[in-house]
């Protein structure tokens, strides 16, 4: 299947109630495969195109507030539309699970395959100190499988949940096993907004705060929350690390290229590993810290001018050689180049 | 001998001045080549050509600012009349327009239309309605009728779920803020020259400060539409006329 | 096994389902499969092209600068993917669109008028099945039963009676396909 089909397949069958969203390229096929498969009739999930980005993720602000599994998607310029949105969602604490198939910017940019929206995903990326969780797919099965377990996620934390993907992943097809089809929930939660109960009192979803001292509190809630997700959440791969002199990282689409480039490296007798961070917040940073000690180098591959690396310096607090190599503006780094850039930056610089 | 014809007299057509020599990258057929001439004529034929700013769209006129070879800015997705407000106010004396799709004025830039008009912004409006995202492939629009196909509508619009198709301009004829407005089409020889008659007008106006110009242009879009392009005319005819009906429908009190 | 293919050619030649049968076919056989399409507007009317890779082993990169067989159906095609074709490795051209013969001499090259047969045919649209068929001549890596079951994939239902003719076209591919350049 074809990822971003794929990926919409998964919402319906992880039993969502509700996506809105607004057509942009190259994530369209979402809402045109929800649209052919009418899911409204399969489970009874709604969808809905909205009149723009900004109307979609206050939709699905509603739809959460009401205690409903509400999901939207969009690629870069729509993004930065629902990132006033996001921050109330995340705000007022409500769970939703959004998708971004990157496109390179900055502006209009162009449609092709991009990772230039990392920071924007990772560190909050509206206004306020707060925090999406980051998934970060590097094959169809993974965006499949990612859109359950971001469902989970949002509901067990009660935060939105973002599934970082990018054109090449939304675009590709390849091997996917479905999972079931996952009933829709029926469980009313105590802070969603169903209707008044009697002698009790009426439920609030608000992101507003009048006083400090109350404000205060909710940022220290949130972050709380956030060091749980940090102990808890931490998803990443690593391949021949153990003898590893020499390590890649990489995320999503990029890591499978930079994959490629490891093995080159092997054939040509470089110890060196990969390490694929799957959750981009949390990120592995007790990953990077532990290995960082037998490494004489690390690579940091992206599709960008050089975003995740500023996490793993921090991560590897100046324990080895830590560089960036990235194509960016729609362009895709080749394996050859990658090694390339191993040889030059990291073993030989 | 052929050489020989090429003469000032033998000229039957040439290219307006307001546009460039780059080559339009619209699909065969497609209605927007020639609103984008009709637009270059009427900046011509007042010589505005030094004093016009025009604001492009995203949606398949987002590259218009290679074709008019007047001033011109980009705006993101709907926020076109925004950003010619901003024009506008800094530069009151210039003639400002703004160049939109269905999608881009209708759906997600509906607020920014509005208010412009509500405010009666002096400058003027030209609303490309091909009933679809021709840009993004088809999708359905806000203008898109009843029971139309469309790959995000695929078993037709259905009016229950999704709306009814948005009659924009009969909506911004309401407002006190404009001052002519008007729906036209560049589908017949004779359609062709009155929109430019429209869009000509719409500019004179833009002079007396009177409030804004809308110009609803009911166009084709053979490749969302799935159709060649006589096809596209011929249901353009049968089915958005009758919907979106061709004529004057706000015009100034003598 | 691990086949890493380019396909390209014009928009309307069916470029990107024959990247699709063929990884739908390697499906079939048990294969891993990927692919990837070039996409946006640069595919309206101009050219369009897909990787396809097959292979025994789960697939890492799904992009890729350098290919086992490049499959060109036009002039800009051949222009752009000639060299991208590894030392060894297979060019497989259509007659009808070039204006000029590939350049290498370090690949096997191959060409096919798989166009004149299917208008020969009476049908052009299986003219992408005659130069798959062309193509698993000279890599037999999948197995035509799969193939077949492949297709009935791609296919739209309303299509599958034209199967027994994609079959044909298959195998007409097959006997077509020339050595132009052989290596040892
Ligand atoms: C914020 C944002 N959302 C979505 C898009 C994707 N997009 C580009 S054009 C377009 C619709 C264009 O339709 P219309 O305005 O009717 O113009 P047409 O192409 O039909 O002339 C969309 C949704 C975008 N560029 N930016
Ligand atoms: S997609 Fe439609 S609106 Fe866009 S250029 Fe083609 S015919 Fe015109
Ligand atoms: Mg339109």
């Amino acid at each position: 299947m074809k990822g971003n089909e794929a990926l919409a397949e998964a919402a319906i069958r992880a039993g969502a109630d509700a996506y809105f969203g607004y057509p942009i390229t190259p994530q369209s096929e979402i809402i045109e495969y929800l649209m052919a498969e009418n899911p409204e009739e399969l489970t009874g999930m709604v969808v809905l195109q909205a009149e723009s980005e900004v109307a979609a993720i206050n939709m699905v602000y509603g739809a959460a507030g009401c205690g409903k599994r509400a999901m939207t998607s969009s690629s870069s310029p729509g993004i930065s539309l629902k990132q006033e949105g996001l921050s109330y969602i995340a705000g007022a604490e409500l769970p939703c699970v959004l998708v971004n198939v990157v496109r390179a910017g900055p502006g209009l940019g162009t449609i092709q395959p991009s990772q230039s929206d990392y920071f924007q995903a990772v560190k909050g990326g509206g206004h306020g100190d707060y925090k999406l969780i980051v998934l970060a797919p590097a094959t169809v099965q993974e965006s499949v499988d990612y859109v359950k377990l971001a469902f989970d996620l949002a509901f067990k934390y009660r935060n939105p949940v973002m599934i970082l993907s990018d054109g090449i992943i939304g675009q590709m097809m390849e091997k996917v096993e479905l999972f079931e089809q996952q009933p829709r929930l029926t469980e009313e939660f105590e802070w969603a907004t169903v209707g008044k109960k009697p002698n009790k009192d009426s439920v609030i979803v608000t992101s507003l705060q009048l006083q400090s001292e109350e404000q205060e509190k909710v940022n220290l809630r949130l972050q709380a929350k956030y060091r749980e997700v940090e102990k808890n959440e931490v998803r990443y791969e690593t391949h021949n690390c153990e003898d590893a002199e020499y390590l890649f990282t990489a995320f999503g689409s990029c890591a499978r290229i930079t994959r490629k480039a490891m093995e080159m490296a092997r054939e040509k007798g470089i110890k060196v590993g990969l390490l694929r961070p799957q959750t981009l917040y949390p990120f592995p940073v007790d990953a990077f810290h532990q290995l960082a000690g037998q490494l004489k180098g690390i690579l940091t591959v992206e599709m960008n001018a050089g975003q995740m690396v500023e996490d793993v310096k921090l991560a590897v607090n100046g324990q080895t050689k830590v560089e960036h190599f990235g194509r960016f503006g729609g362009m895709i780094p080749s394996p050859e180049e990658i090694l390339n850039a191993m040889e030059q930056k990291i073993i030989g610089g | 001998m052929s050489e020989n014809l090429i003469t000032p007299e033998n000229l039957v057509y040439k290219k307006t001045k307001s546009m460039t020599d780059r080559i339009l990258h619209y699909c065969p057929g497609c209605g927007h080549g020639t609103a984008h001439r009709m637009l270059a004529e009427a900046i011509d034929e007042l010589g505005i050509q030094g004093e016009t700013v025009g604001v492009a769209p995203v949606g398949c006129s987002v590259l218009a600012y290679y074709y008019f070879d007047v001033d011109m800015q980009e705006a993101a997705h709907g926020r076109a009349p925004a950003v010619a407000t901003g024009i506008k106010r800094v530069f009151p004396e210039k003639y400002v327009f703004t160049y939109q799709g269905d999608g881009d004025l209708a759906a997600i830039g509906t607020a920014e239309t509005i208010h412009a008009c509500n405010r009666g912004e002096n400058i003027l409006v030209v609303f490309i309605n091909n009933g679809i995202y021709g840009m993004t492939g088809g999708q359905m629009a806000p203008t898109t009728l009843e029971g139309m196909k469309s790959s995000t509508s695929p078993r037709g619009r259905d009016v229950k779920s999704m709306g009814s198709p948005l009659k924009i301009t009969e909506l911004i004829a309401q407002l006190p803020g404009t001052y002519f407005v008007t729906r036209q089409s560049v589908h017949t020889p004779a359609n062709v020259r009155k929109t430019k008659r429209a869009l000509k007008k719409a500019l004179e106006y833009q002079k007396l400060n009177k409030g804004t110009c809308f110009v609803e242009i009911v166009s084709n879009c053979p490749s969302g539409w799935k159709m060649t392009p006589v096809q596209s005319n011929k249901w353009m005819e049968e089915n958005m006329f009758p919907f979106y009906p061709l004529g004057d429908i706000k015009v100034p009190e003598k | 096994m691990n086949e890493e293919i380019i396909i390209a050619g014009f928009g309307g030649q069916g470029v990107l389902s024959m990247g699709q049968i063929l990884c739908y076919s390697g499906v079939m056989q048990d294969k891993e499969v990927s692919w990837m399409p070039s996409y946006g507007p640069e595919m309206r009317g101009g050219t369009a092209n897909c990787t396809a890779i097959i292979s025994d082993e789960p697939i890492s990169s799904p992009v890729l600068n350098a290919f086992d067989t490049a499959i060109v159906l036009n002039q800009p095609s051949m222009d752009k993917f000639e060299d991208a074709v590894k030392p060894g490795g297979l060019l497989i051209y259509e007659e009808n669109g070039m204006t000029r013969k590939p350049r290498r001499t370090d690949i096997n090259i191959c060409s096919i008028a798989a166009y004149d047969e299917s208008v020969k045919m009476k049908n052009t649209k299986v003219f992408n099945m005659i130069v798959i068929g062309g193509f698993l001549k000279v890599k037999p890596i999948l197995d035509l039963e799969n193939v077949i079951k492949g297709l009935k994939k791609v296919l739209p239902d309303r299509y599958h009676h034209l199967i027994p003719l994609n079959e044909e076209a298959i195998k007409k591919g097959m006997d077509l396909i020339k050595e132009e350049n052989k290596l040892n």
